[in-house]
């Protein structure tokens, strides 16, 4: 059962939020659509230049002809009332399956329980580039709403016509439209018996505000909490298919090694075994995992290696291997204003310094998962990724067919942070499956998952700056090596300025991570700040206020520091305060902390963690406030302890017994305040919440015991004071 | 393969497992309860927790041999019908998820420290809850879960 090598498996170094090119094709006519669908009424919503070219050919596309491309999202209203909702985006744990059916409840005028959503399935939702960058409420929650309210219009429009009365009189509530002045009413579900009615609507058309929402601006809870605590949800990791086999690859001994020899005679002689052999890619097929695990496990391989970093050179490594490359996200990487070198020159206090963060795993709770199963040359994946439609390039060009044969679902997975955006799993289910000739699922193991996904960059930031007597910042300089672009540039208002992201050759494969660099680039900003606001002799908060303009920050600074107390004399000894803040996509954030460190042993406890977001008007307060907690709690582990450490092309902590993440113990009492401006747009929270934690704690520590910490995570093994 | 009877749930079912096969991976593989998950497979993180007599285990590190002839509670066996375990609906009151990956174990977790101990305080519920890990960080609503359905027990006499 031996294959001859025949395909290469595509190696990404690295991956960050990149964009699969839009080879979006619509599968379905429109007929077809409503044969799938059933009959009703079907909302599309789609960018202007393409819905002017609609409109000028009639507002109904002619039978047969497909839907426009440049589609975000649709709706689908049945004869039986039920409205489905078809994205791209994925849930994951963000809640946006609530949040968004919450912002269509809206705009429909419709119960939350007659809406069922349709999410990253690359056959019937609508290409989407991927769930990430907390675009989802600005965009997507955006758009459904649209299309929510042109349904809800035209259902106005069907009554009126029904009953040859004029719309105004009519009002749409709880999925019915009814007129107060007759008492009639009709439900939206009889409305559209029968019919095929299609409308696209312009992604620009207007909308409520916020100030006269009903549902959208409620805490509602998970629309689908009961599976989740009866067990019922079924991830990627859960599906079965009939006949399905177990998979289990075998591993290199190292990064970027070679395979030079390989002896599967005693495996292929195990009953049910397939074993896969093609380029590097080594694997076995089993009846059950126990199996598949154990003919791995007879595999004997022998790989070869060329030397590698090791991660106590990480940081001189990095600055040493600078390459031309932009920010893999495409984010700008330059920003100059003024003169940086005459206000250094004229300043009265001058300041360099060098901050480092570490390589860091996602570890999200359910590792990669994937079931592949092929049909002739059509391949259909059930898999947990932030890009359905990533994966599916992914797939078509690893076995080389068409993106048409390829179908990749995405069943609501056990997190991604960033860290689920390619299709690792997803291929090597596929090419096991491709060779057993039956459906195969992939689980990758916990070590696996640290092992052969990817990490959050590791970075050294440098930072310069100048200032005046008074506290006055005038001149900024800051670059970033290797951890990215996002979150590069200051809020605070500095007349002279350079910053500057520089991309180096990394020793670990790198990509996404919940808020990307905008987590590194507030750590060394925000502690630099804090070392200023110290050699002027100022209180840290009123530092910041000093130099910030920003309305949107300085609210947020003050929220958090009312909250927080803060300026309140400190009560024992060890105790120190924090604070830090910021603003990153659309966001702005404020961290308060408190900690109290054990001098003699070294032990740094949060105390407390205060964090004041705001993000435009607050779709779901709840669902916001349990992003807000969170991020701050999974900042934490990023502050204080965790980070990969590797040598030579191996990773040495691996396992969940020797990466350090966040347990209960570790978790002080997370207060956060939201601030809901219902005059702006609604931005997403996913991560911004986050960019405060780190800088906060380790000036806070600065503030019990004068110790600086410029290292992320800051006491990996406890605070060394001597 | 060893023929065994595995008390899942209230029902005896007769599986065929490999002598090194976990308890793990006969409920999920064998029995179809794949409400109890994978998240270390080194008793690590509490993902895989059901409770055996009674009492919260690591489902990936028992042999499945060793838990024949046990009585096995995994999150699916928990509610009565449609009468959600009081700390279930405190799961849901809370809002005491996102992703939910780790929930089934919390709560298993969870019906452990209340079976003995039905009033914990907040120290106990994290030294209790301390091998569970939620990557999402929603411990201080879990916390609150465990309290709320301390009470809501307290209150029905249960
Ligand atoms: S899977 Fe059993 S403790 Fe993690
Ligand atoms: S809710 Fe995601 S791991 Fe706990």
């Amino acid at each position: 059962m031996n294959e001859k090598p025949e395909l290469q498996m595509p190696l990404e170094p690295e991956r960050y939020e990149l964009s699969a090119p839009p080879t979006y094709h619509f599968e379905i006519d429109r007929r077809e659509w409503f044969k799938f669908l059933g009959a009703g009424l079907l909302v599309v919503c789609v960018s202007k230049s393409v819905a002017a070219a609609q409109e000028s050919g009639g507002s109904r596309p002619a039978p047969g002809e497909a839907l426009p491309k440049e589609i975000g999202a649709w709706l689908h209203l049945g004869e039986n009332g039920v409205v489905t909702v078809y994205t791209g985006k994925v849930e994951m744990g963000q809640n946006i399956r609530t949040s968004l059916s919450q912002g269509v409840a809206e705009e429909l005028h419709v119960p939350m329980g007659k809406i069922q959503m349709v999410m990253g399935d690359t056959q019937l939702t609508p290409f989407d580039r991927g769930t990430f960058g907390s675009l989802t409420t600005p965009t997507m929650n955006l758009q459904l709403r649209k299309v929510a309210a042109a349904a809800r219009n035209l259902l106005v429009d069907l009554a009126a016509a029904q009953w040859k009365v004029d719309r105004q009189r009519l009002v749409a509530a709880d999925g019915k439209i009814s007129d107060p002045g007759t008492k009639r009413s009709v439900e939206y579900g009889i409305l559209v018996k029968g019919q095929q009615l299609t409308q696209t609507v312009p992604a620009e058309e207007a909308l409520a505000p916020a100030t006269q929402w009903t549902v959208a601006g409620q805490p509602l809870p998970k629309v689908d909490g009961r599976d989740f605590v009866t067990g019922k949800h079924k991830y990627p990791s859960d599906q079965k298919l009939p006949e399905m086999l177990y998979g289990k690859i075998v591993r290199p001994s190292s990064f970027n090694a070679t395979l030079v020899s390989l002896d599967t005679h005693e495996a292929e002689q195990m009953p049910g075994v397939t074993v896969v052999h093609d380029g590097n890619f080594v694997g076995v097929a089993a009846p059950s995992s126990v199996i598949a695990s154990r003919a791995a496990a007879a595999i004997k391989t022998e790989w070869k290696s060329e030397a590698q970093p090791s991660n106590k050179d990480l940081f001189e490594y990095l600055k040493k291997n600078v390459t031309e490359g932009g920010d893999p996200t495409g984010a700008p990487t330059r920003y100059d204003a003024g003169s940086v070198e005459q206000a250094l020159a004229s300043a009265e206090h001058r300041l360099q310094q060098t901050y480092t963060v570490s390589y860091i795993a996602h570890t999200p709770l359910e590792p990669r998962a994937a079931l592949a199963q092929w049909s002739g040359d059509h391949l259909t994946v059930w898999t947990g990724t932030q890009r359905p439609f990533g994966v599916r390039s992914e797939l078509a060009a690893a076995f080389r067919i068409p993106e048409e044969n390829v179908r990749v679902l995405m069943p609501d997975t056990g997190s991604g942070y960033g860290g689920k955006h390619t299709g690792d799993a997803a291929v090597e289910a596929a090419r096991l499956a491709r060779s057993a000739k039956r459906p195969v699922k992939v689980v990758w193991t916990r070590e696996e998952e640290f092992t052969w996904a990817y990490f959050r960059p590791a970075g050294v930031i440098e930072v310069a700056s100048g200032m005046q007597k008074d506290g006055t910042i005038t001149a900024w300089e800051f670059h970033n090596y290797n951890s990215g672009a996002a979150g590069i540039r200051t809020h605070y208002d500095i007349a002279n300025q350079r910053i500057a992201f520089h991309a180096a050759r990394t020793p670990l494969r790198q990509g996404s991570y919940r808020g990307l660099a905008a987590t590194a680039n507030h750590f060394a900003r925000e502690t630099h700040m804090d070392e200023l606001a110290h050699v002027v002799k100022m209180d840290p908060l009123e530092f910041r206020l000093k130099n910030a303009k920003d309305a949107r920050l300085r609210d947020v600074y003050q929220a958090a520091a009312k909250k927080f107390g803060w300026g309140k004399a400190k009560s024992g000894a060890g105790q120190g305060f924090g604070v830090a803040g910021g603003s990153e996509k659309g966001g702005y954030v404020a961290t308060c902390v408190e900690v109290a460190v054990d001098r003699a042993s070294g032990e740094v406890k949060i105390v407390r963690v205060v964090t004041a977001f705001e993000c435009g008007a607050v779709v779901n307060p709840d669902g916001l406030r349990n992003q807000i907690e969170g991020a701050n709690i999974m900042g934490l582990g990023g502050a204080l302890f965790e980070a990969v450490e590797f040598e030579n092309g191996r990773i040495l902590n691996g396992l969940m017994s020797l990466y350090r993440v966040p347990r209960f113990r570790d978790i002080p009492p997370v207060e956060s305040v939201m601030l809901d401006r219902k005059d702006l747009p609604s931005m997403g929270a996913g991560e911004t919440p986050m960019m405060g934690v780190a800088p906060a704690i380790g000036n806070a520590i600065f503030d019990a015991t004068g110790v600086r910490l410029r290292s992320l995570p800051l006491v990996p093994n406890g605070l060394k004071l001597d | 393969m060893a023929k065994m009877q595995i008390n899942v749930n209230g029902s005896s079912r007769t599986v065929e497992a490999e002598a090194e096969a976990s308890l793990l991976s006969v409920l999920r593989e064998q029995l179809d309860l794949t409400g109890t998950r994978y998240g270390c497979g080194e008793g690590q993180c509490g993902a895989c927790t059901v409770l055996i007599d009674g009492k919260a285990r690591r489902s990936c590190l028992t042999p499945a041999a060793a838990a024949a002839n046990k009585q096995i509670t995994t999150i699916e066996g928990l509610a009565q019908g449609e009468h959600l375990h009081p700390l279930q609906e405190a799961f849901l009151a809370e809002g005491a998820m996102q992703c939910a990956y780790c929930t089934s174990g919390m709560i298993m977790s969870g019906v452990s420290l209340l079976n003995s101990n039905s009033n914990p305080s907040e120290a106990e519920i994290v030294r209790f809850m301390e091998g569970n890990i939620c990557r999402c960080g929603t411990h201080p609503r879990i916390v609150a879960a465990i309290r709320r359905a301390a009470s809501a027990l307290k209150e029905s006499g249960r």
